[in-house]
């Protein structure tokens, strides 16, 4: 890994988030957690008429979880849900490092992140706010977590 | 006087690497010493111990066994009471598996200090589970210890274990093992206890400590993965039903009836790890041939050096005691805006190898109140430059991170 892995963007991201906040009105809202970091979030959309019409998220985890989950928010508010599934997906083959440089392009500041493909503990920090919204739209749930007893 | 510049040399990986490991906790490196005995012992002493009947088995064989003599010297034991596994994790589960399995029934109770390592926490709450017997937890003050008391009030006429390291692998404290087993043991309990942190630092003797169970692990002492070791008393293994079943473990069997071997063979299915049993012993000649007085002298020193450094950076906390004395090389911290991993991943940029996470002790995180933390662990190959460099780039931190 170099060292510009923690660049401006994702300082900025994680230090100063946009779309940190509470969200009142939102009609979808989901916990995602990343349990080798303890990265906690709720993520919270508007979508109506099949558009991530708002957005925002709350909780607590390491940098690259919260400003992953902070871009994101950027990318996908005002999008149609088709074309935020799209930039998922995107978003997931770039941190496995099979999207092409067009499509990293796409994804803007996202990009900022395309060295997790190199750094395989923190894919799931990397993923876990767009993880949470693929949960949300697409209706799949994960579950890591085995009781003992 | 030791040369600890001399003695770095003996590390390959310490002496051509360009970074600063300070992840010893997690793993010791290695020796040249130990990586020739198992090298040798593959070159020049390998079959199938205790089994073939000509030389190089019998030469196998006075291998194996011969490091099982020393491990037993090494902690103040007896030969039989010696029996090896893969690791400390695999040694408590044996202990729970076959002791636990034995004497428990419902009711009855295990008493877990908060901070223990998932591996003396979870085989427990396996057991317990399985036989109805319930787990309770002895808490430490905020400076991480446990007092006598704190165990008095906890133990009842069911309490069947106790189960607790010598040393946390989060706090780095020595805990008092002596006071708190022979509590136990006045309670009728049995005390287990988990060495993995304390033997690769201190000198340890089994009937010093009183306690009835230990456990530890060779890598975390400079001997090679797959070689750990549980210790018992003689007369509690005798009566414990085997952990594994296979070759090895048996004087005979036949359709219907089996005998098993005696102890300790009979916790050793199938064929075990003699290589890695060369280089255990390899490694314990390696740790006292400097002496563990000159090894805790030494990590002691770094350590201070270390906590020195961290006191004189805001927003950098220490977990446990201010006295370096009391940390064994570890030091567990966390620093105020930057999520453990994040911590990990800067210093790594420097070449400065921590760990981050929660360090297999999640209730105990959750106790401090704490999601995760990073822990700079000392061994007796690290130098003044180590912790110079861990210093610097844990100063650089902060600002890296766009919080100055």
């Amino acid at each position: 890994m170099n060292g510009t892995f923690y660049n401006e963007v994702l300082t900025e991201h994680n230090v100063r988030p946009y779309h940190k906040h509470h969200l009142e009105g939102a009609n979808f809202s989901l916990e995602g957690v990343n349990p080798s970091c303890g990265d906690d979030i709720i993520l919270s959309l508007v979508i109506e008429d099949g558009m991530v019409k708002d957005g925002a998220f709350e909780g607590d985890g390491c940098a690259i979880s919260q400003a992953s989950a902070d871009i994101m928010l950027d990318l996908i508010i005002g999008q149609t849900v088709e074309e935020a599934k799209r930039l998922a997906d995107i978003f997931f083959r770039m941190i496995k490092g099979e999207a092409t440089d067009e499509e990293i392009e796409e994804l803007d500041e996202g990009s900022a992140l395309r060295d997790v493909s190199h750094m395989p503990a923190r894919v799931k920090c990397a993923v876990l706010g767009w993880h949470t919204f693929e949960t949300i739209v697409m209706g799949k749930k994960r579950d890591d977590t085995i009781e003992t007893k | 006087m030791t040369d600890f510049e001399l003695i770095r040399k003996e590390f390959p990986l310490i002496d051509k690497g360009d970074f600063a490991y300070l992840d010893t906790s997690a793993t010791a490196q290695k020796p040249y010493a130990v990586l020739e005995a198992v090298r040798r012992y593959y070159e020049e002493e390998n079959a199938n111990p205790l089994r073939g009947l000509y030389d190089l088995s019998v030469k196998a064989t006075e291998v194996y066994e011969g490091a099982r003599e020393k491990t037993a010297r090494f902690i103040g034991g007896e030969t039989e009471e010696i029996i090896f596994t893969r690791n400390a994790s695999e040694s408590l589960n044996l202990v729970a598996y076959t002791y636990g399995e034995k004497v428990l029934s419902e009711g009855d109770e295990i008493i877990i200090a908060i901070s223990e390592h998932h591996s003396n926490m979870l085989p427990w709450r396996y057991i317990a589970g399985k036989k109805g017997a319930a787990v309770k937890y002895l808490e430490c003050d905020e400076n991480g210890v446990y007092s006598p008391d704190s165990l008095r009030a906890l133990l009842t006429e069911r309490t069947r274990i106790v189960a607790m390291a010598q040393v946390s692998n989060i706090l780095g404290r020595v805990n008092d093992i002596p006071a708190l087993a022979a509590l136990a043991h006045s309670a009728g309990a049995v005390f287990v206890c988990d060495g993995a942190q304390s033997v690769p630092h201190m000198k340890v003797d089994v009937k010093e400590l009183g306690v009835d169970f230990l456990a530890f692990s060779g890598h975390k002492m400079g001997a090679p993965m797959g070689i750990g070791v549980l210790w018992g008393r003689k007369e509690l293994l005798e009566e414990m039903p085997p952990f594994m079943y296979g070759g090895e473990m048996i004087e005979y069997v036949t359709a219907d009836r089996v005998k098993y071997a005696e102890i300790p063979h009979k916790f050793e299915a199938g064929t075990v790890n003699a290589g890695g049993a060369a280089g255990l012993a390899a490694a314990i000649d390696f740790n006292e041939g400097i002496g563990f007085e000159n090894i805790h002298k030494r990590e002691t020193e770094l350590c201070a050096l270390a906590m020195e450094g961290i006191r004189s950076i805001p927003h950098v906390h220490i977990i446990g005691s201010e006295d370096p004395e009391e940390h064994c090389g570890i030091i567990t911290f966390y620093v105020d805006g930057v999520h453990p991993h994040d911590i990990s991943a800067v210093l790594a940029d420097d070449g400065v190898y921590i760990r981050a996470g929660h360090h297999c002790a999640q209730p105990f995180h959750k106790f401090m109140g704490v999601m995760s933390t990073a822990r700079a662990s000392i061994g007796i190959y690290n130098s003044e430059k180590d912790i110079e460099r861990f210093i610097n780039s844990l100063s650089q931190l902060r600002r890296r991170m766009g919080l100055e």
